[in-house]
């Protein structure tokens, strides 16, 4: 049996920082998951994911990760995906110290 | 210590530039990221969760006040302020963007370090005895050796397509500190009969299948030491699975044919091997040896550290628990504590890094270590400056008198850092080291490692851990596991599973009961967690984890 397709959103690493970051639907990168596009149809996540895996000298590690769909943008529905979104946990050191 | 000599200086610089320009072609869009991955690894620059992360190699954790000065540069400039120190006594920084790090390798080779090896399938950073060249217990300064291997292993033709990574380990006392026994090669140095000779250990390892290294050869001649190891790394060059990256390492091919059939065929390389050996090998580990000379220690009073000890119970706090006999009597080993109640273990600040490199310089013959449980030593200094000493270090936050105890855990970065773990490691290390902190437990509970892993690979040693935490993934949710009675020591043992993993905000409370039923059963206070747990087995800490009843007692 087909498994249903779940939300997700596009995500990477910057080649020059190595910054996690997320594909909008301008089809640029943002830094912040909340302006992330997200992906509910599967054809078309195939193909923007194909888009995203051709910019290889902008990103590295492109892949598509499961995200819950909110009021206020896309919510991990992982912790792993949890702590990319926000950075490590210990220190103030991520993208929490950014927005601070 | 050893010095580059002109062509250790010229081989750095050319990778350098080598890497340098690889960099640039990858950023021009010359190299995929297919072709660079492994070219960056070759140089010790991981991709990570949130960032590049660099691993730089202190070989046998050796280090000088001008290299450690260097990592605080390096910290400041291009990372975050701080260096984390891991249990391969190197450094990682957390933070470095990919244009910087040809600038970070130049910066490290001005100080003679380097990134080399320290990942893929290579022979890697080799390790030692944190305590080597000071220890009273030593029978001989390992790091001569381990330089040898380090400098027959970089580059080595026939060893750049192993079929998993090679770790090598080496210890110069009985009392092994370097965990030798959960390497793929671990060497200890033994005098019989008046002659020095190796002991060689091999199929140890921790990872997701932990095994204890096998005795593959009771005493070697120092002259065999070089074409024996060749020999057994050639075996397993061949011999080694490349079909399933989880029966690649030496362990498994010791385990599958047998330590007996491994044996004979080392044996038969050894002996189509050493006479390729001109002895050239001999006569440059003699010049290593004088480049490890020990420092010219003075002698004099130790007034000063008497009187300190009478008169200051935090002085002596710190002295009970973070000094080791030195072979000079005047003299004493000091392990700095890099794991202060609440911080994450094994990080240092760039201004910590520079204290503790002027600190070497004024008490410590210029010399630092850097062990595998993640603290920095001093490894010579006069009593009489401990006193001084104790204090430059507490006010740099640096003077936690809490080596070998409870909150001296073992943590590997965990999820927070590291794009493998399946869980944190850093939280939970930080919320016991705090609990029991709180509690004022720490020193009535007495020698406990904690040693805590975030995934199956097993980084942070829980395996070898009187009490071992591995933090898995459970259906979507951190899970730690526990396991007992562990010992990485000459005798070393992997730890026994208690049963189901603990959520975790489960854990710090099963710690607790695991600990109060320790100091419930244990027959003194002269009776360590471990020779508790020997003596009486799972039984009662299994009871206090998991039956209701018992666990509330506990509490």
């Amino acid at each position: 049996m087909l498994r249903e397709f779940t939300p997700k959103v596009i995500t990477a690493n910057a080649l020059l920082e190595g910054d996690v970051v997320y594909l909008t639907d301008a089809g640029t990168w943002t830094r912040h998951l909340s302006e992330a596009e997200i992906l509910t149809d599967e054809a078309d996540a195939e193909l923007r994911l194909l888009d995203a895996q051709a910019q290889a000298s902008t990103v590295v590690g492109v892949y598509l990760a499961d995200m819950t769909p909110t009021e206020h943008g896309p919510e991990p529905t992982h912790f792993r995906e949890g702590f990319r979104r926000t950075g490590p946990s210990n220190y103030n050191h991520g993208k929490q110290a950014e927005r601070a | 210590m050893y010095r580059y000599n002109a062509f250790d200086t010229a081989f750095i610089a050319e990778r350098n530039a080598q890497f340098r320009a690889q960099v640039e072609r990858r950023i021009d869009g010359s190299l995929t990221e297919d072709e660079f991955k492994p070219l960056r690894l070759m140089n010790g620059l991981y991709l990570q969760l949130h960032a590049y992360m660099l691993r730089v190699a202190i070989p046998y954790g050796t280090l000088n006040s001008a290299q450690m000065r260097q990592l605080a540069m390096i910290a400041e400039r291009w990372d975050k302020g701080y260096g984390h120190f891991t249990t391969r006594q190197n450094i990682q920084f957390n933070w470095p963007k990919l244009r910087d790090v040809p600038d970070i390798l130049d910066a490290l080779a001005e100080v003679e370090m380097h990134a080399i090896q320290t990942s893929g399938n290579t022979i890697r950073n080799v390790t030692a005895d944190h305590f080597a060249g000071a220890a009273a217990d030593e029978v001989a300064d390992p790091r001569p050796v381990a330089e040898l291997i380090r400098q027959w292993s970089t580059d080595h033709p026939e060893f750049q397509f192993l079929p998993r990574k090679f770790k090598v380990a080496v210890t110069g006392s009985p009392n092994d500190r370097a965990v030798t026994a959960a390497h793929d090669i671990g060497l200890r140095i033994v005098e019989r009969d008046g002659k020095i000779g190796y002991q060689v250990l091999v199929g140890g390892g921790l990872g997701r299948t932990p095994m204890i290294g096998k005795l593959l050869a009771d005493f070697l001649p120092e002259a065999d030491l070089l074409p024996y190891i060749e020999a057994a790394v050639a075996v397993w060059n061949l011999l080694g699975r490349r079909d399933n990256k989880y029966k690649s390492r030496i362990k498994i091919t010791v385990h599958e044919h047998g330590i007996d059939d491994i044996r004979a065929r080392v044996e038969e390389a050894f002996a189509r091997i050493k006479p390729t050996f001109s002895g050239v090998d001999q006569t440059m580990l003699a010049a290593i040896r004088t480049q490890f000379a020990p420092p010219n220690l003075r002698d004099g009073s130790t007034h000063h550290y008497d009187a300190a000890y009478v008169g200051n119970a935090m002085f002596r706090a710190f002295a009970d628990t973070n000094l080791t006999v030195h072979k000079h009597p005047d003299h004493a080993i000091v392990t700095i504590s890099l794991k202060a109640h609440g911080a994450p273990p094994g990080d240092a600040t760039a201004d910590q890094m520079r204290l503790m490199a002027d600190l070497a310089e004024r008490y410590g013959y210029d010399e630092l270590r850097i062990s595998h449980e993640q603290n920095v030593i001093l490894p010579h200094v006069h009593k009489s400056d401990l006193p001084a000493l104790y204090t430059a270090l507490r006010e740099a936050g640096l003077g936690t008198a809490n080596i070998g105890l409870i909150s001296d855990i073992i943590a590997c970065p965990g999820m927070d850092y590291c794009a493998l773990a399946t869980a944190r490691s850093i939280p939970i290390a930080q919320e016991i080291a705090l609990r029991f902190d709180e509690l004022k437990l720490e020193h009535e509970i007495g020698e406990m490692k904690i040693k805590i892993s975030g995934c199956i690979n097993a980084c942070g040693h829980h395996h070898v851990g009187h009490i071992g935490i591995l933090g898995l993934d459970r259906a979507g949710v951190e899970s730690y596991q526990i396991t007992l009675g562990g010992d990485h020591r000459e005798d070393a043992r992997v730890g026994d599973r208690t049963g189901p993993g603990f959520a975790a905000d489960e854990l710090l409370p099963a710690i607790e009961r695991i600990v109060y039923a320790y100091l419930d059963q244990r027959s003194g206070p002269e009776e360590t967690f471990l020779a508790t747990y020997q003596r009486l087995g799972m039984a009662p800490f299994k009871a206090a984890l998991y039956d209701e009843a018992a666990s509330y007692a506990a509490e």
